[in-house]
């Protein structure tokens, strides 16, 4: 069997990967990194997304294999310990989840979107977020997120300089 | 998914060598051919991943006695080309066409050469590769946009070959408009239309070509192109209906509701060129 | 300290492992030594199954097992059973057919379980399902419900259950048929309408996972399982299936990623996994992929309604009759039968005095995945019919449709208010609702904005629903009474633990609602200790002591109800305890913020310190009293809440391709008091969502042969966040429910009952000067555009 290495959330890890396994099955099953969902059988619903070199991906349509040597981030790795990140801090305060299970990946999602375009429009959300599908908060609350997200991140790169 | 091997190159030379093992098929973004492998739709024993060759990436622009081209690496992702300054300023509707497709995650695996490669009848580049008159360029020849789209999801690509680059003739002006398919965000009908470059005693030829809808796939309107010809402004092609017979239809539209949105998307496309 | 009660906007406590990615929902979950199963489903929706041939896949690498209907039958296992029984019109059962594990004789629907693999990886289990060879006798599929219910006189004869004559499963009505005829003989004005209540498949964004664990050791068996109510599966697939005894029996749902409905029923693969699981010896997991959810989740709607409406001079609604066929696709599903005609019929007179109200609903058997609750579930279709009705009626009678409503509403004086369609409304304010909604929405100048579109070539329409909906399911014997199997309260159990924390074991189950933030701030209010002081424990059949769990927007009405109860049991100990410590009598002791105190002194005992007394009994009324601070409560409703408001939606529409726009949603919403607005809104935006993916994205479509046309994300439209707008939403102060402790009516389901109808009125109301009276669900491009364009030839040729 194959084996890959990548660096998931800033640790070296090696393990088997088949041709056919998925990056989002190596993350789950081989890692235990279970905050990756799998929604849909069609790469439309955005559960599973995750950051590889920098940019937000479907880890449900990249296989294992064409992610090594490649540094991935996850939802357990955008930050650590009882710490969060300004777009998970901002879903909370926003109510913007519900279930919680297409949270992980709408957050890398709009973690991705913020590191791109700083300050975006609602229609520029709205848009960015095609690729990841909620059924219970109706959108509006994450919309809310992602734009309390970016004012937050912007005042703290204001008050950095 | 089938179980199968998987080796990724870094030349054209040792994936020519991959694929010509038995059952062997090439990956790019896979941003098709992994969901088809999830739906046990495809049984390859070997995928030849070309992400990892350098030759197959980039964009520059090529200005010469020929003309002036950009051209853009087979395995260069939809986000690059959407972000590309030198597309943006020379063809600008190919850098909104690319950052239209699907999603952002979907931008950032997806590539053009892929997508050309695979020619679904719904995908948004064989609309700016025919609208354009652009070449695929192969490592074995240069192949005109024209001869190359032969139906769906078939294209003029021999075995072992691969595409490298294709080679968009830099327009006078172009634009692009898609009505997407609600679900699955791929185009139910989009149209490209492009004024090309003239000599120095004549105008430019117009090109218009429709994705989304062809039964044989992404097609050209040549009464459309000759109207435009004469006055290239949305008005011109506003009388001008496809039939529908040449159309497909389904549950997310007849053929006679998309043989109206060609018109009406043509009028756009040609709104919006610059 | 903080206590953050009733009222407050509490951010939710179950987000940090949500948003951290360390929540724990059922695929999470994986057992040493654990098969994975795979489950082969009919590609045909009709056939005869000649023979299923498992020897090659048995002798695939890794397979441990292969099982089909004939070892299910044989270890004498039961079916699936159904939860309630509606009678016939005529007196009789509805026809009740047996629904089998994996298919036994027939397969009935695309997605029919007919064999399971059981190997050492998904894969293999997988690869081996393809070795199996099935021979199937393919017969004519019954998809058309008007032709199902003509089988015998068309000559085609197809029936989905030899033991359903023209596939009908039950003929079923309500009202006074008699009243409702006069009252049309003698109208001014009669409005008809034929609708369609769209096919949609409710997609919770979590596929179901199945996992069974038998230990042989203590004869245990496991089911951990994606459902909204655990508790009802172990009662359904223990008593029912299985013949488990509840002692020996699990059923464990840990954090569930939606449900809407379609996580109640006890499916097919909850008893596969257990029942296998002790044959072979090993736990088995099984994961739907979403392909297998669109083929094997229950469905909604489905309903086909012709509808009518009479009126007298002055614009009053004398009456309404409507005949509906309902479709309960291959089987019945846990509650199906329920649906089109308790949670329908009975909410056809709406917010209005309509003084006679008749309907009949045929429920038709046909080759599709079987169909039942989805969220709203009947309330929404009733919805449709009645809001549809009543703005096409306006516009028919030349009135403004709020006006309408407003002069057709039951007035406040008049509530308690008895339907004629059975059910008595406690208490409601329309008008506040209508007004709040027209105020926002800036109604009053619509017509500028109108115009406004037209200039730049765009067709702009309003749309009022008024909606009402019958929530805190249940009185038990009332629903006994009308065929349900089981009763519908809820339990709840208050631990006061030593140290004064409280663990609160609930019957409902939280896949979204956020309970455990809700219930807590119920607990903090009560008790006056602070929300970090409570932990809410929800989803574990070995822990809660009991439950019927969540659906119908009954958590808060029956759940909340019996926590309360169930903490005023905990206060009244406390008050003996705190008379005994306080050499005082009960009667004298109040409690307030936490703390008991002698009337009009300053001797007072914290909660804390009580609880410390009940445990450490050392001064204690120990010959009156058991130590101790744990109380359970069940709580029966008295009647159902009703939750009532008004939407109104405008739209945009693209005349040149039909693509239309919501340009504004409003909503105004009656729920009573409301424990934390925050989370009420946002069910309520999320609702609206569901409800706009109904009237113009969603559609669940079949082919003539049965097939599922619509079975991806490809081709099912799931409402993405460019479909929808941002929503107003605003709750009014509102009438509180005067039967249960809270006061509370329940909001989960109100957005997907008043969305449709606003933006299908406001759809309609944007082509009226094409002459369109009507558009069905779901309102396409093509749809709009064509008719559109029928409305313009229509008008050139006049």
């Amino acid at each position: 069997m194959p084996e890959i290495s990548l660096n998931v959330n800033g640790r070296a890890v090696k393990g088997e990967a088949g041709g056919n396994m998925l990056l989002a099955d190596f993350l789950r099953q081989t890692l235990g990194l279970t905050g990756t969902h799998i929604g849909c059988d069609t790469s439309q619903c955005g559960a599973c997304v995750v950051h590889m070199n920098g940019n937000s991906v479907k880890s449900c349509t990249v296989l294992a294999s064409q992610a090594d040597g490649a540094k991935v981030v996850t939802i357990e790795g955008l930050s650590s310990g009882m710490d969060l990140h300004p777009v998970q801090a901002a879903f909370r305060e926003a109510h913007g989840l519900q279930c919680g299970f297409c949270t992980p990946g709408m957050i890398m999602s709009a973690a991705d979107l913020l590191s791109k375009n700083a300050n975006p429009t609602e229609p520029e959300i709205r848009t960015w977020l095609k690729g990841n599908i909620c059924r219970c908060t109706g959108y509006h609350n994450i919309v809310k997120a992602v734009q309390s997200a970016a004012a937050q991140m912007s005042t703290r790169a204001v008050a950095a300089e | 998914m089938y179980s199968f091997d998987y080796v990724r190159p870094s030349s054209v030379a040792e994936a020519v060598q991959a694929l010509a093992g038995k059952e062997a098929t090439l990956i790019a973004g896979g941003h098709t051919l992994i969901p088809t492998l999830k739906q046990r739709l495809a049984k390859p024993r070997l995928l030849v991943d070309l992400g990892n060759i350098a030759e197959l990436k980039g964009i520059r622009r090529e200005g010469n006695r020929d003309g002036d081209f950009i051209v853009i690496g087979a395995t260069t992702t939809h986000a690059e080309i959407a972000a590309s300054s030198d597309v943006r300023s020379a063809i600008p509707a190919l850098a909104l066409l690319a950052g239209g497709i699907g999603d952002p995650q979907v931008r950032y695996r997806g590539t053009v050469g892929g997508s050309v490669a695979n020619n679904d009848p719904a995908a948004d580049y064989p609309a700016a590769v025919l609208g354009l008159g652009a070449s695929v360029v192969t490592n074995k020849r240069q192949i005109e946009a024209d001869s190359f789209f032969i139906g769906l999801f078939s294209t003029a690509l021999q075995p072992g070959e691969i595409i490298t680059a294709i080679r968009f003739p830099v327009p006078v002006r172009a634009g692009y408009a898609k009505f997407e398919q609600r679900a699955s965000r791929f185009c139910l009908v989009s149209v490209f239309a492009a004024q090309k470059k003239g000599g120095m005693f004549s105008a430019g030829d117009v090109r218009v070509a429709v994705s989304g809808t062809g039964k044989t796939g992404v097609f050209r309107v040549p009464e459309m192109e000759q109207a435009l010809k004469a006055n290239f402004a949305p008005q011109a092609v506003t009388g001008i209906k496809v039939s529908a017979s040449g159309l497909t239809g389904d549950m997310h539209g007849s053929a006679e509701y998309r043989a109206a949105l060609v018109t009406v998307m043509a009028e756009r496309a040609v709104a919006a060129a610059a | 300290m903080t206590v953050q009660g009733i009222g407050a906007a509490v951010k939710r406590r179950e987000d940090f492992r949500f948003i951290k990615g360390v929540g724990k929902y059922t695929d999470d979950i994986n057992l040493p030594h654990q098969l994975y199963c795979y489950i082969l489903r009919s590609p045909v929706a009709h056939a005869k199954i000649r023979s299923v041939n498992t020897d090659a896949a048995k002798a695939a690498p890794g397979v441990a097992a292969v099982f089909t209907g004939a070892d299910i039958d044989a270890s004498g296992v039961g079916g699936i059973p159904c939860g309630w029984l509606v009678t016939d019109v005529h007196g009789g059962p509805m026809k009740e057919p047996k629904h089998p594990i994996l298919a036994s004789g027939k397969v009935r629907h695309v997605g029919d379980p007919v064999a399971a693999v059981l190997a050492e990886s998904f894969n293999q289990a997988k690869d081996a399902a393809e070795l199996i060879q099935l021979d199937l006798e393919e017969l004519p599929a019954v998809v058309d419900m008007k032709s199902a219910l003509s089988a015998s006189r068309t000559g085609a004869g197809t029936l989905v259950h030899d033991e359903a004559p023209d596939n009908l499963c039950f003929e079923w009505e309500l009202g006074d048929k008699a009243a409702t005829e006069a009252a049309f003989a003698r109208a001014a004005h009669v409005t008809k309408i034929d609708l369609i209540n769209n096919r949609l498949v409710p997609n919770a964004m979590e596929p179901r996972v199945a996992i069974g664990h038998y230990e042989m050791g203590t004869d245990d068996h496991t089911l951990y399982t994606t459902s909204q109510n655990p508790h009802v599966i172990r009662l359904l697939m223990g008593a029912f299936v299985l013949g488990i005894p509840e002692h020996k029996l699990r059923v464990y749902a840990p954090d569930v990623g939606g449900g809407f409905g379609s996580k109640i029923y006890h499916y097919a693969e909850e008893a596969f996994v257990t029942w296998a699981s002790k044959r072979v010896g090993r736990p088995v997991k099984w994961t739907s992929e979403r392909g297998e959810a669109f083929l094997s989740d229950a469905h909604g709607r489905d309903h086909v309604t012709h509808a009518e409406m009479a009126f007298d001079a002055d614009g009053r609604a004398i009456g309404l009759k409507c005949q509906t066929l309902a479709n309960m696709g291959a089987y019945l599903s846990t509650f199906a039968p329920c649906i089109p005609t308790w949670l329908h019929g009975t909410l056809l007179a709406g917010q209005y005095t309509t003084p006679a109200i008749h309907c009949n609903v045929k429920a038709v058997f046909t080759n599709t995945v079987p169909v039942d609750a989805y969220r709203g579930a009947g309330r929404p279709e009733a919805t449709y019919i009645l809001e549809r009705l009543m703005s096409k009626a306006a516009r028919e009678l030349g009135k403004d449709q709020a006006e309408l409503r407003r002069m057709n509403f039951i007035q406040p004086n008049q509530f308690p208010y008895q339907t004629p369609v059975a059910v008595v409304y406690d208490t409601g304010d329309y008008e506040t609702t209508l007004n709040k909604a027209l105020e926002i929405s800036d109604y009053a100048n619509f017509e500028g904005r109108r115009a406004a579109a037209q200039a730049k070539g765009k067709l702009r329409g309003i749309g009022v629903a008024s909606y009402i909906e019958a929530c805190g399911i249940a009185p038990s014997s009332l629903v006994g009474a009308l065929g349900a199997r089981a009763g519908l309260y809820e339990a709840a159990t208050v631990r006061v633990n030593p140290t004064g924390s409280v663990t609160v074991l609930t019957g409902s189950h939280s896949h979204g609602q956020g309970h455990e933030t809700t219930f807590a701030q119920v607990v903090a209010s009560k008790l006056g200790i602070a929300n970090e002081q409570v932990e809410i424990v929800h989803g574990d059949t070995d822990k809660v002591p009991f439950g019927m769990g969540t659906y119908g927007s009954r958590s808060i009405a029956v759940g909340g109800a019996a926590l309360v109860n169930a903490l005023d049991k905990v206060i009244e100990k406390g008050r003996k305890i705190a008379a005994h410590l306080l050499e005082a009598s009960a009667e004298d002791i109040t409690f307030e913020n936490g703390a008991y105190t002698v009337k009009g002194t300053d001797k007072t005992k914290a909660f804390g310190e009580i609880a410390l007394t009940a445990y450490v009994p050392h001064k204690y009324p120990i010959e009156t009293l058991e130590p101790g601070l744990e109380e359970t409560s069940f709580y029966d409703p008295k009647n159902f809440t009703y939750p009532a408001g008004t939407y109104i939606c405008e739209v945009e529409i693209d005349p040149k391709t039909g693509f239309t726009e919501i340009v504004s949603f409003v909503a105004a919403d009656d729920f009573g008091n409301i424990i934390n607005p925050m989370i009420v809104e946002g069910q309520v935006h999320g609702g609206i969502a569901q409800g706009i993916g109904q009237a113009m994205l969603e559609n669940a479509v079949y082919d003539e042969n049965g097939q599922l046309l619509t079975g991806s994300y490809m081709d099912y439209c799931m409402p993405r966040a460019d479909d929808v707008p941002s929503l107003q939403v605003h709750t009014v102060a509102g009438t509180p429910c005067t039967h249960n402790p809270l006061g509370v009516k329940g909001c989960g389901e109100a957005g997907a009952i008043g969305a449709p109808p606003a933006v299908i009125n406001a759809i309609v109301d944007a082509l009226r000067d094409y002459g369109v009276d009507h558009i069905d669900m779901p309102a396409t491009p093509e749809k709009v555009w064509r008719a559109i364009n029928a409305g313009a030839t229509r008008m050139a040729a006049e």
